[in-house]
């Protein structure tokens, strides 16, 4: 029996998920045609575009479904570019990938030792670019859990005129997540990351700016991402936003993570766990074991039946050094020698202390 | 071969296999899987492969590391990538280009094999708990009264024991190399009998590094040099004109010199780093009946060579066969020189010399670059024999 400690990376489907798609997948139909069998998909795309927005507190009108958090992040920046309303982006060194490779290294703001982004430095940088900028800034950090002060940046970058991207791929589920408190203008969100489907993920549209698609064709999601929609993908996602709409407020995973880090420290003194100081996802947990390289760690943990990572996963598979903990500032032998454990409210606390017990013996 | 795969011979026992992605390394791992052991094949990302091709929108691992993921998944194994790169720019790539730099040919192979793969991937192979780690190289592993040896493959087109003389006694210990017994053509079949798709895929050629074969830049590149260019040297004492940087002259070259006018061909005989000069001369310029060695390792009988020398045979490059010789020991820590019984062309610095006892390594070391007036004429041999075997 393996123990599946990778939750950030891909959460587990939901069995009422995985039941409700293959319903679709047995209807036909595509969602644009006009006769009943269109009809009947469009509905039921319209029917998980309402679950998504209310995920967020957010209008179904606001949700655009994307193939992913990479297509959502990609189009609000390349599309924001395109279309005038800013210059660039700028973001935080700690961002995702998909966000990082639009950004110039000279405009990736960066974060404190705690992880948290610098706001001066921020500040500083807006001011010093004349034109509006779109600011990218993730809720909560993949490898360490930490969450942004969105409400501060949005105040900040609101001021300079900037629009802000807030990357909550990692958020919902863990965090209740509020639009109307956040105050951003563009939120990005992916199924796979909460119970749904692989390849399906949400641009969610807060402001009225005028973005410029970056698919077009078709016209579907009304212009803003052409493309037959991925039916059974967005139903799946629409089914696991409204089983996560009841979970917003839970204490299970703080519970758990509570006594997850403790008896992390315990089995093993010279641990460290990652933003320890900082807030974080309560399902996420960093932690370092000097002496050890994190490929050991994940290869040995891999071979005796746990699934976790290191660092964020490129195609090749190969493990690097994560790049977040590095802009940290972190020490060499904490950033090769962190390993990230991530797990869901399904999680049982046997199967930690298993875990516990292995990695303490590595 | 099950037998000897660990001293303990337990069939569940872990074994690492040194993936690249090749038919030999894929039969290796199929072999152990066929008989039993609880087989983990291990990648290494070497360089960013999209850089190496100069298509730098390509991933960094290229083919060979997705071939290697699929060979590991038919064969139902787990398979990790480790990331080298930064090793092997440091321990491979740069001496390379220095090496270049210091007027040798060099072997980037059997640096790779002495560092990252003998060194970083067993320490891998040990921290999963494997207790060997086998590779695709045709080479015989044998045990006799001092541990361990190498022995020459079965199919002698194949052997690789010139790339591996470095590989010490206790990195030999925790080898494997299933494919010792097997011709090349077994080793086809054998992928096609286990289904590996990989069974037609041709043999690595180039330096892995520098798949386009233009290694001159990288040399330029690491070296920091803005220009290795020089003067021709006739050994005459003639100056023949400029060149086009040492790096592309390698002792022994007869080719492209670009040097016409001459009677008999013209050879590279030496190559002056401190200067650039390329020395060129007639084909007899370039006998050699001596070479000093660096960095030798010795798996031969005993903790070193005799002081009295001992007759070997050997081989100063993997195309040529083994001729016999007499290696004494220096009195430089690390060094020999090796007497050959009838003078050799071609000898570069940089390369290899490898030391034989039949089918038995028994170690080499890295051909020094002496320079042009380190040729020893036939008849001087017993000076440099008393000046060497103190």
């Amino acid at each position: 029996m393996r123990i599946y400690l990778d939750y950030n990376a891909s959460a587990p489907i939901l069995p009422e998920v995985a039941a409700g798609m293959s319903e679709v997948l047995s209807l036909t139909g595509n969602p644009s045609s006009i006769h009943r069998d269109g009809r009947k998909i469009r509905s039921l795309i319209d029917d998980a575009r309402e679950f998504v927005a209310g995920l967020v507190k957010s209008t179904p009108d606001s949700v655009t479904f994307t193939s992913g958090g990479t297509e959502a992040n990609t189009s609000a920046i390349l599309g924001s570019i395109k279309s005038g309303v800013v210059s660039r982006a700028l973001c935080s060194e700690v961002e995702h990938h998909s966000v990082l490779e639009h950004v110039a290294p000279s405009d990736r703001i960066p974060v404190n030792a705690d992880g948290i982004l610098d706001l001066v430095a921020l500040e500083e940088r807006l001011k010093s670019i004349e034109a509006p900028v779109l600011v990218c800034v993730m809720i909560a950090n993949n490898e360490t859990g930490i969450l942004q002060p969105i409400r501060d940046i949005c105040e900040i970058t609101h001021t300079h005129k900037g629009l802000v991207l807030c990357d909550s791929v990692q958020g919902p589920g863990k965090i209740s997540i509020d639009v109307n408190e956040l105050e951003v203008d563009f939120l990005t969100l992916s199924a796979h990351k909460i119970g749904g489907p692989q390849g399906v993920g949400a641009l969610i549209q807060l402001s009225d700016t005028q973005l410029s698609p970056i698919l077009v064709g078709g016209g579907q999601e009304k212009k803003r991402r052409s493309g037959t929609e991925n039916s059974a993908g967005i139903v799946g996602f629409g089914i696991a936003a409204q089983y996560l709409s009841k979970f917003q407020h839970s204490n299970e995973l703080l519970e758990l993570h509570f006594r997850l880090e403790k008896a992390l420290v315990d089995a093993r003194s010279d641990a460290r766990i990652v933003g320890n100081g900082s807030v974080r996802l309560p399902n996420t947990t960093c932690v370092s074991l000097p002496g050890v390289p994190s490929e050991r760690q994940i290869m040995n943990l891999d071979l005796a039946g746990f699934s976790v990572s290191a660092g964020s996963a490129c195609s090749s598979g190969k493990m690097e050094r994560s790049h977040v903990l590095m802009a940290m500032g972190l020490e060499a032998e904490v950033v090769n020698s962190a390993i990230r454990i991530s797990f869901g409210r399904d999680t049982p606390w046997a199967d930690l202390e298993r875990f516990v017990e292995y990695w303490a013996s590595l | 071969m099950s037998s000897e795969i660990t001293d303990t011979g337990k069939k569940k026992d872990r074994i690492a296999v040194a993936m690249s992605g090749g038919v030999d390394s894929s039969v290796a791992a199929a072999i152990l899987v066929e008989e039993g052991y609880d087989v983990v094949g291990l990648t290494m990302q070497l360089y960013d492969h999209g850089e190496a091709t100069a298509r730098s929108k390509t991933c960094c691992a290229g083919q060979d590391i997705y071939d290697a993921r699929r060979v590991a998944d038919k064969l139902g194994i787990p398979h990790y990538v480790l990331d080298y790169e930064e090793r092997f720019n440091k321990d491979v790539i740069a001496p390379f280009a220095q090496s270049y730099l210091h007027g040798e040919t060099p072997i980037p192979c059997i640096l790779c094999n002495q560092t990252v793969k003998f060194r970083d991937l067993i320490d891998a192979a040990k921290g999963i708990g494997a207790s060997a780690l086998a590779t695709g190289h045709y080479i015989k592993r044998g045990v006799g009264p001092d541990g361990p040896k190498l022995e020459r493959a079965l199919d002698r087109n194949r052997d690789q024991s010139y790339f591996l003389f470095a590989t010490t006694r206790k990195q030999l210990d925790y080898l494997r190399f299933p494919l010792g017994d097997l011709p090349k053509s077994e080793t086809r079949i054998l992928a096609e009998k286990y289904g590996l798709q990989v069974a037609e895929k041709p043999d690595s050629q180039d330096i892995c590094f520098v798949p386009t074969g233009s290694y001159s830049e990288i040399v330029r590149k690491v070296g920091g040099r803005d220009h290795t260019k020089g003067q021709f040297i006739h050994v005459n004492g003639h100056d023949m004109g400029m060149h086009e940087g040492i790096e592309n002259y390698t002792v022994g070259q007869r080719r492209g010199l670009g040097l016409g006018g001459e009677k008999a061909p013209l050879y590279v005989i030496a190559v002056n780093p401190e200067n650039r000069d390329v020395i060129v001369g007639p084909k007899s310029a370039l006998e050699k009946c001596n070479v000093l060695l660096r960095e030798l390792n010795w798996i031969g009988p005993g903790k070193t060579i005799p002081s009295n020398g001992m007759a070997i045979t050997a081989r100063v490059r993997n195309t040529h066969e083994p001729v016999s010789a007499v290696v004494y020991p220096s009195s430089n820590h690390g060094k020999a020189r090796v007497l050959f019984e009838e003078a050799l062309f071609g000898v570069s610095p940089g390369q290899a010399c490898v030391f034989y006892d039949e089918d038995t390594v028994l170690g080499g070391g890295w051909i020094v670059n002496e320079g042009v007036n380190a040729i020893v004429p036939h008849n001087k041999r017993s000076e440099v024999l008393t000046t060497t075997s103190r």
